[in-house]
């Protein structure tokens, strides 16, 4: 691709940023407006100006908040992918594995995560709170890794696999040079999905964990909201908002950066 | 002297069908021969059997001289799509671990000798459905074959294409003195390329004509319209015609 084909790239992505960035400015304009006309009360919905306010004034408590929930959600990311890819693998090793452990896969996944994180908070104990956060999290996380890359690893070409039967490959040879390669795509779209219920794993599992023992955003949601800081609350929000976007923008530009010279999803952007 | 012998190869599929009965044949080394029948009639489970790729079910498939190393080319081109041509190329030898260096310099060569010198990091996508296939020929080449066994290579090609990667099929098969065993539902690409045409009925596949050519009539500058090549051809359709099969 040539310096002019970039551009030109560039400036038909350009109404991509632009747009949404004039729509939101548009809708924050309306809203501070409509606050000051009204004369709504700060505790009922705050202005966008208090909200900026309130993130600046408790800048440092939010971002250490921040920094906790953030540290939960990446553990638990990495501890799923890390799961959910080792039991794909052994799902593709052996037809019995899958057959015996898919069943409670899809158990875990359908049963509501409220519902069990007070079990998982009693049994880690208080005293190890984030570990308990973690699990909950990697618990919510987990399916679609485990989803996409075993549908990745079963979507090997088959005369690919049999002709590196007929070179003699062995198992782990025809899993890395051949399987894991074309699962790829696969675990990366489930690892986009993910990341987003990470975070929301680690935000319902500080709800549960309540107060007193959690640090992070959705504590301090909780606590504006019984103070009747909704400014607060309204920027604690907006931080989680804005991790949950960087998180699926930075697996976006993982995704882009492994796929875009051969995978069709990632080369449709290029043209 | 027979390089690979197949004798009295049944194969039955899990759906029950039937897919080959009583397949008899053998094939000398250094000789290329066709597989001939219509779609289904069991010349592809013949060659992956070949390719110890599928078990008979009953019958035995022997290889009186010793287990050839074989080379293996697929209808269709079944490359990584992640690969650029060279690391195509190169599976085989990776696979039996061999060095790298000299891995790369095979590889290298191979696609040189399919006309793809300067090609070696293109990606397939990259490359058109011909390049492609020459691509695959040189993966089953890289590793020096005795045996190449090619299951409908050219079938999704168009014809000039076809015809030049059958010119360079040939010119491959005289130099490196390959055995080949090519199945194919074209009538004319049997007739112009192989020395023998085995002629298959369908379900249960059998063989029912075993067709020498006279190869050296067939074989000039304008091989595929010689008289030698057309009088193949009707020799061949007239016995697919007696196996009951639509040409």
């Amino acid at each position: 691709m040539t310096q002019s084909d970039q551009n030109k790239v560039s400036m038909r992505r350009a109404p991509d940023i632009l747009f949404p960035l004039v729509l939101a400015a548009l809708l924050l304009g309306a809203w501070e407006g409509a606050i000051h006309y009204w004369q709504v009360p700060h505790y009922v919905l705050p202005a966008p100006s208090a909200i900026a306010h309130a993130l600046c004034a408790n800048f440092g408590s939010l971002m250490e908040s921040l920094g906790s929930t953030l540290a939960v959600t990446l553990q638990a990311f990495a501890a799923s992918t890390i799961l959910g890819v080792a039991t794909a693998i052994a799902f593709t090793q052996s037809r019995l594995i899958e057959r015996t452990l898919y069943p409670y896969a899809v158990i875990l996944q359908v049963t509501p995560v409220v519902a069990i994180a007070p079990l998982i908070l009693i049994w880690v104990g208080f005293e190890r709170i984030n570990l308990a956060l973690v699990i909950v999290a990697t618990i919510v996380a987990f399916f679609p890794i485990l989803a996409g890359a075993t549908l990745g690893l079963k979507s090997a070409d088959f005369n690919l696999l049999d002709l590196a039967r007929l070179h003699g490959a062995s198992r782990l040879q025809i899993l890395w040079r051949i399987r894991l390669p074309t699962a790829l795509p696969y675990l990366l779209s489930g690892m986009k999905t993910a990341g987003g219920l990470a975070l929301i794993g680690a935000v319902v599992a500080e709800f549960v964990a309540g107060s007193g023992t959690a640090t992070g955003l959705a504590w301090r949601i909780v606590e504006s909201g019984n103070r009747l800081e909704i400014a607060t609350l309204f920027a604690a929000l907006a931080l989680l908002a804005f991790t949950g976007v960087m998180i699926f923008a930075a697996l976006s530009l993982l995704e882009w950066t492994l796929l875009r010279r051969w995978h069709e999803s990632a080369l449709g952007e290029a043209t | 002297m027979t390089l690979l012998s197949l004798s009295a190869v049944a194969k039955r599929f899990s759906n029950g069908t039937q897919a080959l009965r009583d397949l008899s044949f053998t094939v000398a080394p250094g000789e290329f021969v066709s597989l001939l029948g219509p779609s289904g009639c069991g010349k592809s489970t013949a060659l992956r059997l070949a390719a110890n790729l599928l078990a008979p079910d009953s019958g035995a498939i022997t290889f009186p001289t010793g287990k050839p190393e074989i080379g293996f080319v697929f209808q269709e081109p079944t490359l990584m799509p992640w690969a650029d041509a060279l690391a195509n190329a190169r599976l085989p030898l990776d696979l039996q671990n061999a060095p790298r260096g000299q891995a790369t310099d095979r590889a290298a060569s191979a696609l040189a000798r399919v006309g793809l010198a300067g090609f070696e990091r293109a990606l397939p996508r990259e490359l058109s459905g011909g390049m492609r296939m020459r691509v695959s020929l040189a993966r089953a080449l890289v590793a020096r074959p005795k045996l190449l066994l090619l299951d409908e290579p050219f079938a999704a090609l168009d014809e000039i294409t076809r015809a030049q990667l059958g010119d360079d099929l040939l010119r491959l098969w005289r130099e490196d003195g390959l055995t080949i065993l090519f199945v194919t539902h074209s009538v004319s690409e049997s007739a112009f390329l192989s020395q023998r045409v085995l002629v298959m009925t369908p379900r249960p596949g059998t063989i029912t004509a075993d067709i020498a050519l006279d190869t050296d009539l067939a074989r000039t500058r304008d091989g595929r319209l010689s008289p030698a090549t057309i009088e193949a051809q009707r020799a061949i359709s007239a016995a697919l015609n007696g196996a009951g099969a639509l040409v």
